[in-house]
């Protein structure tokens, strides 16, 4: 693969790359600690004739950006909890009506106002299921510098594929570091953009939800000749409300298997000085994700040079769960320690999918980083 | 001849879920009939609802359409016609969903002047969920959240427009179509945003318990507190008290429109005229 360096932050990243992946539609509210994607955006789309507006609150920043994604373009966000709280109905409608969108949530304490200037992965949970009802959502997470630029380039592309919003989630840290990156050239981006599938038969042959059962909507741009409707109803092959049981039933059921069947799709995670790992006593296995992998992988190397063999598994695509590789290394490593900027909010996926009740935690939400040595001294603690 | 609506309609989604008598048909139709004569192209119009009676408004019409959540359809627009200045966009609104929940987006899509109609249904109470207040409601009525009487004060929805800078109001009952067709033929035509309200009747969840059972009898009293502007503008204050002018309440031909505004952004970051100032606008504070 061809790469550049950078020399960026996080926040200013993520707009670069919703701009290469083909973006030309922002719509967003300020907020702390991601304003910065939109100052940064606001600067880039207009000069290659898209547009970048800010709306007057959360809600219509969210609901400006499925507007601009209904009519077919590729769309951005960007956010903090709060605003995604606010954003919440409108995601839902996204979901129900299958319209493809990315959020970037740079992520700061909460609950509520909470910490606006700190660091938290408390959003992880939210990022689940920030709206009512049953779907599926897709969730990335950046962990340094350059995934904030290569994560929003793979959200776009399973934005599409998926046919739903996509999260990125970045936390305070890594959206306001400022670094190197390595990131992949302009043209390596362009030519792995998939945009979106699109009918080309009929109009009367036309319909937009008459799909697979485990296929996502294949949703037209307007204005083409293709008139169809939206609804956050329940909804029949051509998108008109109907309670028809059947309809309504496979409807719910084709959102949680167009994402479920295709997990694979979806995976993507790195395995951190796991490959020497044998199952033998004393063997420590960290699980980490975003900006505390950083940490982790500094305290892995410690502990290696004390003498514990220490690896790390990071999710990258947190939701859904990268099960069967979590459980992969769950069953082998006795001592397995999950450590997040929240309170138990992904060891409890990990127990679930582990079915183990011995993971140990180590959790802050102070709205501080986690130190390397903070972790060395709880695997010396626990284990 | 008459008119035949039957090519801008699904007419696979017929009978309506409007209640029998109910105002909203007359809009839909008038709305139609707007649209034949502007000569305007199926594709290129996008009809976006919220939630309520008139949410059910885009999935009649032949048109893109959109069915969107409570309140919020001017904020899905603005996307919809952001990303495509060229295209027709027509929104289409309840009392509750533009001036309650709302509210906020009907201020700032007026406030930017971006390019498209807002129809407000107006009939003074939410009909979908069953009577409750609306901020239109008229003081001392009864609503099934105010049994006792409504004491929130009522709300004019075209005042709002006017202060919060829409290049175009207007103001019709549905009592008479033809006039209705006429404004909205206006307002579509106007560049700018354009904020037209149909006071239309429901008697059955607002008439009902105030004394006006019948459609005709509910629209009798939307014909008692309307008169057209230039009447209304002889009469004093006090006697203007309780009535709403119709008509054309305001047109600004001269006021920018928002995607033509954006255009100098663009023009700006690509090099091709210097930073927008103070200079550019007439008015400077």
């Amino acid at each position: 693969m061809q790469t550049r360096e950078i020399i960026s932050t996080g926040n200013d990243l993520a707009a670069i790359a919703a701009v290469d992946a083909g973006c030309l539609f922002f719509a967003g509210y300020p907020i702390t600690p991601s304003s910065e994607v939109m100052h940064t955006i606001s600067d880039l789309l207009p000069e290659i004739g898209g547009v970048a507006i800010q709306m007057e609150d959360e809600i219509a920043g969210v609901a400006a950006a499925i507007g601009a994604g209904m009519s077919g373009v590729r769309a951005l966000t960007a956010t903090s909890g709060p605003g995604i709280s606010l954003k919440a109905e409108n995601l839902g409608l996204a979901q129900m009506t299958e319209v493809p969108l990315v959020i970037v949530n740079v992520m700061r304490g909460g609950p509520s106002t909470g910490l606006p200037t700190r660091v938290s992965q408390g959003d992880v949970r939210q990022a689940k299921n920030p709206s009512h009802g049953d779907y599926r959502s897709i969730t990335l997470c950046a962990g340094n510098l350059a995934e904030c630029y290569t994560e929003v380039v793979r959200a776009f592309n399973l934005a599409d594929r998926f046919m739903q919003p996509v999260f990125v989630l970045t936390d305070e840290t890594i959206g306001h570091m400022h670094g190197k990156a390595v990131i992949p050239t302009e043209e390596e981006v362009k030519n792995g953009i998939v945009p979106r599938k699109k009918f080309d038969g009929t109009p009367e042959d036309y319909r937009p939800y008459g799909v697979g059962s485990d296929e996502p909507a294949v949703l037209n741009p307007m204005f083409e000749g293709y008139r169809y409707h939206f609804t956050g109803l329940h909804h029949d092959s051509k998108g008109f409300p109907t309670e028809e049981i059947e309809t309504c039933r496979k409807l719910i059921q084709r959102l949680e298997d167009k994402v479920m069947m295709h997990r694979d799709e979806l995976e993507f995670n790195e395995e951190f000085m796991l490959d020497d790992m044998t199952g033998e006593e004393g063997e420590v296995l960290i699980i980490a994700y975003g900006s505390v992998s950083l940490s982790a992988k500094e305290s892995i190397r410690h502990l290696r040079a004390q003498g514990i063999k220490a690896g790390l598994f990071r999710p990258i695509t947190l939701w859904p769960s990268p099960a069967e590789s979590i459980r992969k290394y769950t069953d082998m490593i006795k001592n397995v320690l999950c450590v997040e900027l929240n309170i138990r909010q992904y060891t409890e996926e990990v127990e679930r999918v582990s079915s183990r009740l011995d993971i140990q935690g180590l959790y802050k939400v102070n709205g501080r980083p986690i130190s390397p040595y903070e972790i060395v001294n709880k695997v010396k603690e626990v284990f | 001849m008459a008119f035949n609506y039957d090519s801008y309609l699904r007419l696979e989604k017929m009978p309506t879920l409007w209640c029998w008598g109910c105002g909203d048909g007359i809009v839909l139709k008038a709305f139609i009939r707007a649209i034949e004569k502007l000569g305007w192209s199926k594709d290129e119009v996008c009809v976006v609802s919220g939630i309520g009676c008139s949410g059910r408004f885009s999935s009649y019409v032949d048109f893109n359409t959109v069915h969107t959540t409570h309140g919020r359809t001017v904020a899905f627009a603005t996307g919809i016609k952001l990303a495509n200045p060229t295209k027709k966009v027509i929104c289409v609104a309840g009392d509750g969903d533009a001036l309650a929940i709302g509210g906020n987006h009907t201020i700032h899509g007026c406030r930017r002047n971006i390019d498209m109609t807002l129809i407000v249904i107006q009939n003074f109470i939410y009909g979908l969920t069953n009577s409750q207040t609306s901020p239109t409601t008229p003081q001392g009525m009864w609503t099934v959240s105010q049994k006792a009487g409504n004491i929130d004060p009522t709300f004019d929805g075209c005042e709002l427009a006017i202060a919060a800078g829409a290049s175009f109001v207007g103001r019709e009952n549905v009592t008479d179509p033809k006039k209705l067709e006429k404004l909205l033929m206006q307002a579509m035509e106007h560049r700018g945003f354009s904020y037209v309200e149909a006071m239309s009747n429901c008697h059955i969840n607002l008439g009902r318990k105030n004394k006006m059972q019948s459609a005709m009898e509910n629209l009798d009293w939307i014909d008692s507190i309307t008169m057209p502007k230039k009447k209304y503008d002889a009469l004093s204050t006090e006697e203007q008290l309780n009535l709403f002018p119709t008509g054309i309440l305001k047109q600004n031909k001269e006021a920018r429109e928002y995607c033509d505004m954006y255009e100098d952004i663009k023009a700006v970051h690509q090099g091709k005229r210097g930073v927008i100032t103070q200079d550019d606008f007439a008015k400077k504070i």
